[in-house]
């Protein structure tokens, strides 16, 4: 599969040419939400027992911050390639559709990946963090990074501007990602939120990943693994479908 | 030996706007077509619909045999487009946007090659420079390069020289010639008809989403019977017998529609007769112009 290999590859060097906009903007974000949250709560919340309140913080960030840029990468690329009009590029040649997807959505996943280590990395000066399940914490940021990259891909197609785009960043994707229980545990909330939680994918993403490294989470990573590949399989199947039948993009 | 290009009853619709109306049209390998019409006459879009940029509503479309929705792969493979706009990724590199086009096609060691059509299209001062510091003709010149970088049997160039320079375009088309006769099959659209005239051994003329005429460019020549004369003279007017066959005049000169070559000999005897004298002669033969101009008049 040289071709896929070589969309993977352009993508990929599509946004390591601009890693100070995708990698490192991002990453000092999450530390700005770090030092702020961490001193402002340090001292008045813990969720679980012996761990300080800045250690649960970082898992999630790291999380947080790897949905929003997988769904920044695949979403943006194909956005600006097609108002450019380059996207023919990829439209002429013998690509399958799940080749384009495939590479699409790994490409995503790796730039979520990247960031995230980047917060760990960065956070982990300020408080420590454990590691008790790593290949947890592993299945979470790969599923989370191919769902969000499946999720940009639908916003990119689906887009015909690029505030379309930023519309669905900012009004879905910031949103469902910071009420993903990143700052608190959902089990602090009322009833009725802790229900309505339940409901945000999202949740399951971070909660899951935050397993992976304290053993302990809000519910069971099993059911956190399921509701997540489930999205993966649904958002999947319904990228490649557009792409497939070429909506928006051969007309 | 399949035909390089087969289109067969084409239709399709843009909402209400018919872009396409049963076109059908066989191109054999080896040919330089082209493909004239007005703004809007639907080149573009049968193009699109042949590289699977978009869809026919029904119809069938093959490139060297294989149809372009089933056998996409294989028809991809064998087609090389230029496309009208002048569109590029403004993040890599000329050699980069070749490599990456290389590789999409599933080839690899492909650099010789590359190279070669750096080379010719004199792209080679750029090769490591980022798309978006190039002209307009440059980036036009990378358009072209990528078309080929797969070394496709079919090229298919729309409007490739829209707005471009003398050299380039007369670079080009000594490159895209060479091509031709290494066996290429090349089809152009353009808004130049000398250009088309020079180039296309065969033309079709679209209207509306429809072939208005396809013939050879020769025969399209013959179709416009006449010459037309234009005349200096001295003095400065024409005989009575004569004022019917003017269609014009420009600065002190007089052209005049003759039906064929045989009756300049009589309107020099009519000229001598009133002994006005010849000062300059030209002899003006139809071009593709004239039968493009007729062509889409009578349709």
């Amino acid at each position: 599969m040289p071709g896929f290999r070589t969309l993977l590859y352009k993508e990929l060097l599509r946004f390591w040419k601009v890693s100070f906009q995708t990698i490192a903007a991002p990453v000092l974000s999450a530390l700005l939400y770090l030092l702020i949250f961490s001193h402002a709560l340090e001292s008045r919340v813990q969720v679980f027992p012996g761990v300080a309140y800045t250690s649960f913080l970082i898992p999630g960030l790291a999380m947080m911050s790897l949905l929003q840029n997988a769904f920044a990468n695949s979403s943006s690329s194909l956005i600006q390639s097609k108002i450019t009009g380059n996207i023919i590029f990829v439209l002429l040649t013998p690509l399958a559709p799940l080749e384009i997807f495939a590479a699409y959505v790994l490409a995503a996943a790796v730039r979520g990946v990247v960031v995230a280590l980047g917060v760990l990395l960065v956070t982990s000066v300020f408080a420590p963090v454990p590691l008790q399940q790593p290949l947890w914490a592993l299945a979470f940021a790969v599923l989370g990074g191919g769902i969000m990259g499946a999720l940009g891909i639908v916003a990119g197609i689906w887009a015909d501007k690029f505030d379309q785009v930023a519309a669905f960043q900012n009004f879905i994707i910031v949103p469902l990602t910071f009420l993903a229980g990143v700052f608190y545990s959902v089990q602090s909330l009322p009833a009725f939120w802790q229900h309505a939680s339940h409901l945000n994918p999202f949740f399951y993403m971070v909660d899951g990943f935050r397993f992976g490294f304290f053993g302990a989470a809000d519910i069971s990573p099993v059911v956190s693994v399921t509701v997540v590949g489930g999205f993966l399989i649904a958002l999947s199947a319904l990228g490649l479908w557009l792409l497939q039948a070429g909506y928006k993009l051969r007309h | 030996m399949p035909f390089a290009i087969e289109i067969k009853q084409v239709h399709k619709r843009f909402g209400s706007l018919r872009a396409l109306g049963g076109i059908s049209l066989e191109i054999p390998q080896g040919e330089f077509f082209g493909l004239l019409g007005p703004n809007g006459a639907g080149k573009t879009t049968l193009i699109s619909i042949l590289a699977g940029l978009a869809r026919a509503d029904s119809g069938e479309l093959r490139v060297m045999g294989y149809d372009v929705v089933s056998q996409y792969r294989h028809a991809r493979r064998r087609i090389g487009v230029v496309p009208q706009e002048l569109v590029f990724d403004p993040f890599f590199t000329v050699r980069e946007t070749l490599r990456i086009q290389s590789g999409y096609f599933g080839l690899r060691d492909n650099d010789a090659w590359i190279d070669e059509i750096i080379e010719r299209l004199d792209l080679t001062d750029k090769a490591g420079a980022n798309m978006r510091q190039l002209s307009g003709g440059m980036k036009r010149r990378v358009l072209v390069a990528q078309a080929l970088v797969h070394r496709p049997p079919v090229i298919i160039l729309d409007e490739p020289t829209a707005g471009v320079d003398v050299e380039l375009r007369q670079g080009l088309w000594h490159f895209v010639r060479e091509l031709n006769q290494a066996g290429h099959t090349v089809v152009l659209t353009t808004h130049y008809l000398e250009e088309a005239e020079a180039l296309c051994s065969r033309i079709a003329m679209l209207k509306q989403g429809v072939i208005v005429a396809l013939d050879t460019t020769r025969n399209l020549l013959r179709q416009v019977a006449g010459v037309r004369l234009r005349l200096r003279l001295a003095p400065d007017r024409l005989p009575a017998a004569l004022a019917t066959k003017m269609i014009g005049a420009e600065d002190d000169s007089r052209l005049l529609a003759l039906d064929s070559y045989a009756q300049i000999e009589s309107v020099l005897a009519d000229l001598r007769a009133e002994s006005i004298q010849v000062q300059e002669l030209e002899v003006l033969q139809a071009d593709l112009e004239d039968v493009f101009v007729q062509v889409m008049r009578r349709h």
